[in-house]
This record gives structure tokens, C-alpha cells and sequence, in this order.
């Protein structure tokens, strides 16, 4: 068996568990689909009372995208919490694989699965409100929503650390980094209205792109050429991350190996 | 008071030298005979001089966790690990198995070294300690689904291996898919095990495995690893506090006490010593209330002190 067949199959591996994981905790994933269905309605409504579609549709893309880092950071975050809980976490840290298997196997899903219960988030809403896609362009969204995924791969895997070096506030500490995505980003606003110092901060946030690329491909139809301007920064920044997590788990882990952190359970 | 049978390692590649086929290098140390032809096998676990602390308060001296220990263990053999609680078993198995990194010393399994080596290793050993982590919620055929991949295993061969493992275990087919969280503690262990020889390894940590474990349980579990021993090429660390455990399965014992080992010799030989130089009964308790330097009293008192 090749090296690349090995850790294919041993990435697949944390696909698969947490797959088994969400089918055994369905009732909880049908209870998280209710409370994010509610919260992006509870925003979106917002702009049903100006009387605006635009500000409506750029509503529900912010609150849907807000939906989709807040899965996929909790479900990379507790890619280390929940085996800390299990106690698990040293049997995973023995195996004979990579962690950069380890931690892309376990980022995949919590992408795939940020996607699909986003999709249907996002189908409700636009159900309830009655608005016309005809004019979206899907592609262009799909583009920046993967193109994001990489960067957002690269801060997963630093917010991964948390839990990993912070027993028992950890998972909860990841919750900093969401917040301030959503402060910087232009979730809900235009990032126009931030103080200067705070958009050179959005500039480095790659949730910037994302949100800008997907409505204007939903609102506008724009064609994915036509973003240029969006794309090549989300590229760049997914070039970077994913090595800069992948290095900066790997120093996290070495410094638990030596003070003795990944024996704690709980 | 302690007594220390072997004398500080000499700074040599092994602290104990060339090895005779199936027996412990520490043999002349401890003043028994060497028989056979000294062959230079590749032992299956050599550690040498390990030494571990933890810094738990910047303003005090680090807690030394495991102290100057070395230990070989032959290609087959047992070797048994005991000590008090606290003494630096499971930190020693923690640090075989790559899960805390030694501050001095080095540890090699079956030649290759877990610092520069440490993916190899991790393709030789599996363990199983006292605690069955899982999850829960899962079943115990997508628990050790999730191992066999991990570890490189087909994906149906790894089930069908499983399901003939946990069988032998004595957990029926009927019960594999249910949730692990519904088994008692005992049938949990025995997933544990299954988990572990699952992925065939070469060198098998057992930390404690039959704690908590009724004594059915336990005499299955012991069992099956004379079995493992006899069928299968794999070389046991085990750490236990159940002295007639350590006397069945144990070709030889260490005694650590405060991170260091203070005796090594089969279990035999420990009972003559202990009856021959400190007058005590020739039994495994005897010599390990020699050896840690405690009593039953002082344990009690100890531990009263801390309830107060």
C-alpha cells in the first residue's frame, strides 16, 4: 500500500466516525437545524420590516454564511474536545498516522457537513421569503464558498489548539475567533461603516471575500470572472493558512507531549 | 527505605549490554546466572536512562515523574510494571508510547527510536489502559471501524477481524452495532483489548488493564493474553496492582517507587531476595511493600492524612 493510499484511508477514518457520530446524535442535529433556521429568520426579518429584498437577501446570505463558519469551526474545535471528553485522545494520538491526515480528515467533514446544513437553511429561508433565484448565479457562490473552505481549514486547525492546550474552556475559547470574523467580516453590514483601523482588519479576513463573492453571485449574478478582486485573496490566503495551522498544531502538540496536557480528561 | 538491586546503568549503547536470547541483560546485575549463547537480538522495548519531569509550579523544583529508568524487554516476553500509586507506571507507558516526550534518555522499540523514529514505532505498539475510552455513543464495530483504518486495515477485513476478536472476547455478534455506553465495565475493557490486538501490534502496553474488573472478567482477560503469548509474536509490557496477575503472566518484574526502578528479577527471584535479605515471607506482597519502602500502615496513615 502506497504512503498516499495509507493516509487517504486513515483520513477517511475521521470521516467516517464523525459521520457515525452524527447519525447517533440525530436528535441533536435535528434540534441545531431548528435553532439556526430560527436564528437567520430572526435577522432576515429584519429586513423584511425595511421592506427591502435587497437588504433581505443580504440578510439571509450573512446569516447563513455565519451558520456555516459557526459548524465548521465547532465541529473542527471539538474534533479535539469531544475526544478529550471521550478520553479518546491519546488512542488518536498514537495511531500511526499524520496529523495533517488527522486534522484534514476531520476538517473535510466539518466542511461537507457546514455545506449541507447551510444548503438547507439556506432553501428554507428563501422558501419563506419567497425570493426568486432566477437571476442568482450558484456557481460563483459555490466558487467563493470553497475557495473560502481552504482558509477557513488553515484557522480551524489554529482554533483546534485551544482545546488542545486548554482543557476545559478550550472548545469555548474558539468562540473568540468566530466573533471576531463576525465583527470584521461584514456578516451583516457593509464593512464601509467600520472604523478605519477596523477594516484593515477585514482585509485580512478571509470571511471578507467569501460573504462579497457569494452576494454578488446571488444578488447580482456575477460571474466568478467578474471577481477577480475577491478571488485571488482567498487564494493566497489558503495557500497560507493551511501550512500555518498545520505548523502551529504541530508546536501545540509537541508542547502537550512535554507538560503532560494530552492526558487530561474532561 | 528502598533497596535498589540495580546498580546505575554503565554510559554504554544499552545500559545492560549484549543480551542473552530470552532473558533480561539486568540478569548478571542481579547476580543470576546468564545461560545460552549472548546473541545481539533486537530487544522489542529498551529503555534506557528515561527520565521525565513536570513543571507544575514555576516557583517550586519540577515533579520528577519517571527517574534514571531503564528496562529491556526481549522479543515474547512479559515484563510486569509495578509500583504504588503514583509511582510512574502509566507516565513510563506514556512515554513508550510517544504520548509525552522524555526530557533525558531514550526509548527504542524493536531498534527504532521513538524521537526519530516515531511513526515506525507507532506501527508496532498498541494499549490498552485502565480506563475503556471510547465513544460512547458508538457502537463497538464503529469503534474498532475507526481504529482498523486508522492503523492502515482493509475496511471489511478489519470488521470481519473484529467481530472474530470481540467473539473470542466473549461479546456476541448480537451485541457489536449496540452502543458501547450500554456495556457494562468489564465487556467495555474487553472492547479495549479487542481494539488494541485489532491492529496486530508487536509490542503491547497493558496500563492496568483489570482494574475494576470482576474476577471472571479479570481470569478471561489473563487468559487471553497467555494466549496472545503463546499464538502470536507479541511482546507485553503490563502495569498492574494485582500481584498474583503480575505472578502468572510475568516472565520478570520491575518495582518502580518515586519514578524509580528499584527492583528487577523474575518473580521468583524477588520472593528468594526479599526472604533471603530482609526476612520477609517469599510472596509478591511481601516484596512489594519492601521495595516501595511503605507499609499498609503507612499507606492508611497517609491516607487519613489526606482525608483530613
Amino acid at each position: 500500500m502506497t504512503v498516499l493510499a495509507h493516509e487517504l484511508k486513515a483520513s477517511y477514518a475521521f470521516v467516517e466516525r464523525n459521520f457515525f457520530l452524527t447519525r447517533r446524535y440525530w436528535g441533536w442535529e435535528v434540534a441545531f437545524l431548528v435553532y439556526s433556521i430560527a436564528g437567520a429568520l430572526s435577522i432576515s426579518l429584519i429586513g423584511a420590516e425595511v421592506g427591502d429584498r435587497t437588504l433581505i437577501f443580504s440578510l439571509i446570505i450573512g446569516a447563513t454564511f455565519w451558520n456555516y463558519l459557526s459548524v465548521v469551526f465547532s465541529w473542527i474545535a471539538e474534533t479535539i474536545a469531544v475526544e478529550r471528553w471521550e478520553g479518546t485522545l491519546e488512542y488518536t494520538m498514537m495511531a500511526p498516522v499524520r496529523r495533517s491526515t488527522h486534522l484534514l480528515g476531520s476538517t473535510f467533514y466539518a466542511l461537507v457537513y457546514g455545506l449541507v446544513h447551510t444548503a438547507s437553511v439556506l432553501v428554507i429561508l428563501t422558501l419563506f421569503f419567497g425570493l426568486d433565484l432566477a437571476r442568482a448565479n450558484l456557481a460563483t457562490a459555490g466558487m467563493f464558498m470553497l475557495l473560502g473552505s481552504f482558509s477557513f481549514v488553515g484557522i480551524g486547525m489554529m482554533a483546534a489548539i485551544l482545546p488542545l492546550l486548554y482543557v476545559e474552556r478550550g472548545a469555548q475559547m474558539t468562540f473568540v475567533l468566530q466573533s471576531v470574523l463576525l465583527l470584521v467580516s461584514g456578516v451583516y453590514y457593509s464593512t464601509s461603516v467600520l472604523p478605519p483601523w477596523m477594516q484593515v482588519l477585514s482585509r485580512l479576513s478571509p470571511a471578507t471575500y467569501v460573504l462579497d463573492g457569494v452576494r454578488k453571485g446571488l444578488i447580482d449574478g456575477a460571474a466568478v470572472g467578474s471577481l477577480w478582486g475577491d478571488v485571488w485573496p482567498l487564494v493566497v490566503m489558503g495557500v497560507a493558512l493551511i501550512p500555518l495551522g498545520l505548523w502551529a498544531f504541530g508546536r501545540a502538540e509537541r508542547y502537550a507531549k512535554r507538560t503532560g496536557k494530552l492526558k487530561r480528561v474532561g | 527505605m528502598t533497596t535498589t538491586l540495580i546498580p546505575p546503568p554503565v554510559p554504554t549503547r544499552s545500559p545492560f549490554g549484549p543480551v542473552a536470547a530470552g532473558q533480561s541483560a539486568a540478569a548478571p546485575a542481579l547476580g543470576l546466572p546468564v545461560v545460552g549463547t549472548e546473541v545481539p537480538a533486537v530487544p522489542a522495548l529498551l529503555v534506557e536512562r528515561a527520565t521525565k519531569r513536570f513543571v507544575v509550579d514555576r516557583r517550586k523544583p519540577p515533579v520528577v515523574a519517571v527517574e534514571d529508568v531503564s528496562l529491556l524487554l526481549p522479543r515474547g516476553a512479559i515484563h510486569g510494571i509495578l509500583g504504588a500509586n503514583g509511582s510512574g507506571k502509566s507516565t513510563l507507558i506514556r512515554l513508550v508510547c510517544g504520548l509525552l516526550t522524555l526530557d533525558a534518555g531514550r526509548v527504542e522499540v524493536f531498534g527504532h527510536d521513538i524521537a526519530r523514529d516515531e511513526m515506525a514505532v507507532k506501527r508496532l505498539i498498541n494499549r490498552v489502559s485502565v480506563d475503556a475510552a471510547f465513544f460512547k455513543k458508538l457502537s463497538p464495530l464503529e469503534n474498532l471501524s475507526f481504529a482498523a483504518r486508522l492503523y492502515g486495515l482493509d475496511a471489511r477485513r478489519g470488521r470481519e477481524e473484529a467481530i472474530a476478536i470481540l467473539e473470542r472476547l466473549g461479546i456476541s455478534r448480537k451485541r457489536v452495532g449496540r452502543p458501547i455506553e450500554q456495556m457494562s465495565r468489564g465487556m467495555q475493557q474487553k472492547v479495549a483489548i479487542a481494539r488494541a490486538l485489532l491492529t496486530s501490534p508487536t509490542l503491547l502496553l497493558l496500563d492496568e488493564p483489570t482494574t475494576g474488573l470482576d474476577p471472571r472478567s479479570k481470569l478471561e482477560v489473563q487468559a487471553f493474553v497467555e494466549e496472545l503469548r503463546a499464538t502470536h509474536d507479541t511482546s507485553i509490557v503490563l502495569t498492574t496492582h494485582d500481584l498474583a496477575e503480575a505472578e502468572r503472566l510475568c516472565g520478570r518484574i520491575s518495582i518502580l517507587n518515586g519514578g524509580r526502578v528499584v527492583a528487577e528479577a523474575t518473580p521468583d527471584r524477588l520472593k528468594q531476595l526479599v526472604a533471603e535479605r530482609h526476612g520477609q515471607p517469599p510472596t509478591l506482597e511481601a516484596v512489594f511493600m519492601t521495595y516501595t519502602g511503605r507499609s499498609l500502615d503507612e499507606d492508611v496513615d497517609e491516607e487519613d492524612a489526606h482525608d483530613d
